[in-house]
């Protein structure tokens, strides 16, 4: 009789036990998709950047064809981000074309009648939208990894985390220049 | 700081309850005529039980339309208002949920508001006085707000609440102004006809009086949880602060808000003289959001 209770207990403990670690497993699984998931939006507004800039390089061409120099950067920048392989590499890659993408805008503010057509109006709308999207899909993964990272570095769960090899995510650092480009508004 | 998670939880389970007492008031009305005038019949039983469930589903599926419809929205397209739709697309990429249909109301004062029951399928609609008084820190910081009454489930409550609610006080104005005009006809059977006429009337005064008081209970707190919750998004809680100090002064009075759809409204949108406001000081919000 006192045996059979005892067994009852540790069958009642075990049973809780193992629903907590499928509860807490599942939550983790769920938060570190939630960190693909918020990668992979960046990647798509990185490629919707990507794609606009032959359009802008066009329509400020057909404006100010002399400034040869800033349109070769950008066509090079453009270039370096497809041939970039890496996280560390791409992201360089990617602030560099930012960098040309704001000096090709700066140039086309000494053309008032390129500043006033509307195709161009539309594409820098177009264009600081992205940045902007970029930046908040950035803010949302770093977000998604500081919620992850808590999670697994406190107890309880991270007695789960250690047992199935849920490690530590990278923030995604943006550098001095990048930040100041997020505030900039064309 | 206010967190997602825990004010969705709560709002899911407070959906869940509205709905489940919803559908127990619309039951009780309904089985409450169905004796009134056919008497004790067991087809009027399982009638009211149909009844309320398709209320419950049909308000369910149709909230968001009918609200949209409701305030006279459209939809924005992106050519008309790029601007908008990046605004409100980057935000929701900051909040992790999907993209929100965008809608605009063609309205000179200042004023928003999210609608839908899921953040699957929700929408966000602005007036064209709001666009054309925001700049675009301002703009982003109501977005945000709206975005996080999206996020934090308190649209799906609202909606659920003012579709549902809204609509029962409606429908038993009409009830009332119904059993005065059958009276002659129908009239109550049984010996316990008077008692069920007396529950009837019952739900009849008392429905408006609920349907105030939850709506009392869904405002005030979530704005300011929102308003926090907005700026976590932005990041900048002077852009969303601006925002309201010139909505405060332009006035965000809608003509085609109604004493139904006010709470889902960014600011209040009703003019005149409330007897219980929906919207919590916009001088307070301001402040709170200036100590963050």
């Amino acid at each position: 009789m006192v045996l059979e209770t005892i067994a009852l207990v540790f069958a009642g403990i075990f049973v809780l036990v193992a629903v907590f670690f499928i509860f807490v497993y599942n939550s983790l699984v769920g938060k570190r998709m939630q960190i693909d998931n918020a990668w992979s939006q960046i990647d798509v507004q990185l490629k919707k950047r990507y794609d606009l800039v032959p359009n802008l390089v066009e329509t400020v061409k057909g404006y100010a064809k002399h400034e040869k120099s800033v349109f070769e950067n950008v066509t090079r920048a453009r270039a370096a981000v497809m041939g970039a392989t890496g996280v560390v590499e791409k992201a360089k890659a990617e602030n560099a074309l930012s960098q040309t993408l704001k000096s090709i805008l700066a140039v086309a503010e000494n053309y008032p009648t390129l500043r006033a057509n509307e195709n161009f109006k539309m594409l820098q709308e177009e264009l600081s939208g992205i940045e902007n999207k970029i930046a908040y899909a950035r803010q949302f993964y770093n977000d998604s990894v500081l919620t992850y990272n808590t999670a697994i570095q406190t107890v309880p769960t991270n007695m789960v985390a250690g047992i199935f090899g849920f490690t530590p995510r990278e923030f995604f650092k943006a550098d001095e220049t990048e930040r100041q480009n997020v505030k900039v508004s064309f | 700081m206010a967190n997602f998670f825990d004010l969705a939880a709560e709002n899911q389970r407070n959906s869940y309850v509205l709905m489940f007492a919803v559908f127990i008031i619309t039951f009780a009305a309904a089985f409450g005529f169905s004796f009134m005038f056919f008497g004790d019949n067991p087809f009027g039983l399982f009638l009211s039980v149909l009844l309320s469930a398709a209320y419950i589903s049909i308000t369910y599926f149709a909230s968001d339309r009918i609200v949209l419809s409701l305030s006279g929205a459209r939809e924005a397209q992106k050519g008309e208002f790029p601007y908008l739709v990046n605004v409100v697309e980057g935000l929701s990429l900051a909040a992790g949920v999907p993209a929100p249909k965008i809608y605009v109301v063609d309205d000179p004062a200042p004023n928003a508001f999210a609608v839908g029951t899921s953040p699957k399928n929700s929408s966000v609609a602005f007036t064209t006085g709001l666009l054309s008084t925001l700049d675009r820190a301002e703009l982003e910081g109501v977005a945000a707000h709206e975005i996080s009454h999206i996020k934090n489930l308190d649209s799906r409550m609202a909606t659920l609440a003012v579709v549902m609610v809204g609509l029962i006080a409606i429908l038993s104005e009409l009830g009332l102004r119904s059993m005065f005009w059958g009276r002659g006809s129908g009239g109550p059977r049984g010996r316990n006809g008077g008692l069920f006429a007396l529950i009837g009337l019952f739900i009849i005064i008392i429905a408006p009086l609920i349907a105030q008081l939850v709506r009392l209970a869904l405002s005030r707190q979530r704005e300011y949880l929102a308003d926090a919750t907005g700026a976590q998004l932005t990041r900048y809680p002077a852009g969303l602060a601006s925002a309201l100090e010139k909505i405060g002064k332009a006035g965000s009075y809608v003509r085609r808000a109604s004493d139904a759809t006010a709470p889902l409204y960014f600011a209040n949108p009703l003019s005149g003289m409330q007897f219980l406001s929906t919207h919590p000081p916009i001088e307070e919000r301001i402040r709170r959001l200036k100590a963050m």
